[in-house]
């Protein structure tokens, strides 16, 4: 819509005054309308006084389509205009029998659209990742191999304990990040200290609590997958839980997510801690509250 | 989308049958009147009054002229659906539940309930030109198995017919013998009641409901199971788009048992599957009961639905539906 302001022409101020603008229409030119042309674009040139009394010219342009399925059938065409019978006849006007829902319903989707994909791709990145010597995904931290098996499939697992050389970097890192956690003069169990050999089955609780960042006040609708692409900027998640109702199978509004590297945790909960996620304002903090 | 919300009947709804154009839509309830609204905005065109007892299902013939119901109260009848008017009552010893017209409007079949000492029963009856012609003589009657027959339509060429019931087998009747051809394979087929039977527009394949919380794509012809949905709660009604290759499952849990549980874990929805893949596409809420009966309009771009609150919500898909990828 184009709208062009005009000054008042061979009017004077006095007459405006006079008579609210109601009267001076007369005044105005004729609408006009100009088309549909061939592609169906019509025009319509008005005018008219705004507020101030100003003649404005309004230039409306309109596209004039015919939709494709307004196609009825002669019958049914004929049908609408059968005369109603039964209880139908006397309806009163109050009755509201046919309502438009007031509700917008949408098809719920129950994942979000596309996500199944995208995790398929994040394996791939790992797999990738693999070669460059990066962060994996899948670690097994019982036998060492990649993107394999998980540490608790681990087809090696009654073989000999793996000795301390067998370990990979990122348990390593991991343990000397907790033991500078601790500090210096809280107690360090042995099984923590520094050097110290470690069961699979340690680690592997240890594991679930470390690096992980408790979610809260996350939408209905929010499922792992979409937590799982929120967070995975940030750098390689182990495991993504989104908490549900047992009886409704709906999300109770929590989740926790746990990071393979504790910087990256930290980073996210810098970024994401009160960021607003499907018109909820999103808490993300340790999962475990930490002692200093 | 916004659905459009026909508060017409007064008790739970039972069935629900668009015409061939799909500018009609009829809708049987557990009250005893038939109706018939125009399916693009909602409004009645009618209601068909006769019937003293719930009506069960309907059929309108390909000419949109004349509806037949099925009540229990032990008739069918033929309806003139531009007037409303009753053309013909068949008069059973038993509640009449199931009714469908064969190709070609010349038949119908009609089952009853078991009843008393009578078991369930497939009627067929030809249906005269002329109404004044009409006669309740029965072409050919099939004595059903155990149980109550829910649902039974005609196959292919009015060859056979196709029926289900509560004893969860799908069985296929030949209709100039009367002869039992088929049966489902009761270790891949539906262990509990079958609830609702829906063919494909042509015919070629149907689905089946069943309380067993699942529904089954079965192929006509052969009766060979071709695809099984699983979902998580009873399956009341079934539908078929007739446009994408989506399947709708309408259901939730038990009407005696609404009022004792959680009310989010009624799973009250409409849910839509992918007829190939056999996964979830989406939900559409909005029922405060289970569903009882799906229709898909046979342009495939509006379905109805009719839930045991008695409502018949009328959605037109939103043109985003047409291009959703799983």
């Amino acid at each position: 819509m184009v709208v062009t302001a005009q000054p008042p022409a061979k009017l004077r101020w006095g007459e405006l005054e006079e008579d609210d603008g109601e009267d001076l229409d007369f005044l105005l030119p004729p609408r006009q309308v100009i088309g549909p042309d061939e592609n169906g674009i019509k025009k319509v040139i008005e005018y008219k006084f705004n507020e101030e009394g100003s003649k404005v010219k309004i230039t409306t342009t309109i596209r004039i389509r015919k939709l494709a399925n307004a196609r009825l059938s002669k019958r049914a065409v004929e049908r609408r205009s059968w005369a109603k019978f039964g209880d139908a006849v006397h309806e009163d006007v109050g009755s509201r029998l046919t309502m438009v829902s007031t509700e917008e319903i949408l098809i719920e989707r129950p994942r979000a659209p596309g996500s199944k994909p995208e995790e398929a791709k994040v394996g791939g990145d790992s797999l990738a990742q693999l070669g460059k010597g990066g962060a994996v995904l899948m670690l097994c931290r019982t036998c060492g191999k990649k993107g394999d098996h998980w540490t608790s499939r681990c087809p090696y697992k009654d073989l000999a304990p793996p000795s301390e050389s067998f370990v990979d970097k990122p348990p390593a890192a991991e343990t000397s990040a907790a033991a500078s956690l601790t500090g210096k003069t809280a107690y360090v169990p042995p099984g923590m200290r520094a050097g110290a050999e470690r069961g699979a089955g340690a680690d592997m609780r240890r594991r679930n609590d470390e690096n992980s960042v408790r979610v809260t006040n996350l939408s209905e609708d929010t499922r792992e997958p979409d937590l799982h692409e929120l967070f995975r900027p940030f750098g390689p998640v182990s495991r993504v839980y989104v908490a549900m109702d047992q009886k409704t199978g709906m999300s109770r509004g929590f989740g926790f997510v746990n990071f393979m590297n504790k910087e990256d945790a930290q980073k996210a909960i810098n970024k994401l801690n009160g960021y607003g996620y499907d018109n909820l304002i999103l808490k993300v903090e340790w999962a475990t509250p930490r002692s200093n | 989308m916004r659905p459009i919300l026909m508060k017409g009947h007064e008790r739970p709804l039972t069935f629900l049958k668009y015409n061939r154009e799909g500018d009609l839509l009829f809708s049987c309830a557990k009250d005893h009147n038939p109706t018939v609204w125009f399916a693009d905005n909602g409004e009645r065109l009618g209601t068909f009054r006769g019937h003293n007892g719930a009506v069960w299902s309907c059929d309108v013939s390909r000419d949109s002229l004349q509806l037949i119901t099925g009540s229990a109260d032990q008739t069918a009848k033929l309806w003139n659906v531009k007037s409303g008017n009753q053309l013909y009552t068949f008069n059973f010893d038993s509640p009449a539940r199931s009714v469908d017209f064969s190709v070609g409007d010349k038949l119908a079949l009609i089952t009853t309930d078991p009843f008393m000492e009578l078991s369930s029963a497939i009627h067929v009856k030809r249906i005269a030109r002329d109404p004044a012609d009409q006669s309740g003589k029965s072409v050919l009657v099939l004595k059903g198995p155990q149980g109550r027959i829910n649902r039974a339509v005609w196959g292919p060429l009015n060859k056979t017919i196709i029926s289900a019931g509560e004893d969860a087998v799908v069985r296929i009747w030949d209709t100039e013998t009367g002869t039992l051809l088929k049966e489902s394979d009761r270790e891949i087929g539906h262990k509990r009641p079958i609830t609702s039977l829906t063919k494909s527009t042509d015919g070629s394949h149907f689905i089946t409901g069943s309380v067993d919380k699942s529904a089954k794509l079965w192929d006509t012809r052969s009766l060979t199971l071709i695809k099984t949905y699983v979902t998580e709660r009873p399956v009341n009604a079934v539908a078929m788009s007739p446009l994408l290759d989506h399947v709708v499952l309408g259901g939730g849990q038990d009407a005696s048992a609404v009022t004792t549980t959680d009310h989010r874990a009624g799973k009250f929805e409409a849910k839509f599957y992918d007829k190939i893949l056999q996964e979830e596409i989406g939900g559409v809420k909005g029922h405060f009961g289970p569903i009882n009966a799906l229709a898909f309009n046979p342009d495939g771009k509006s379905f109805s639905s009719g839930g045991e609150d008695g409502y018949v919500r009328l959605h037109h898909f939103d043109p985003d539906y047409f291009n959703i990828k799983i």
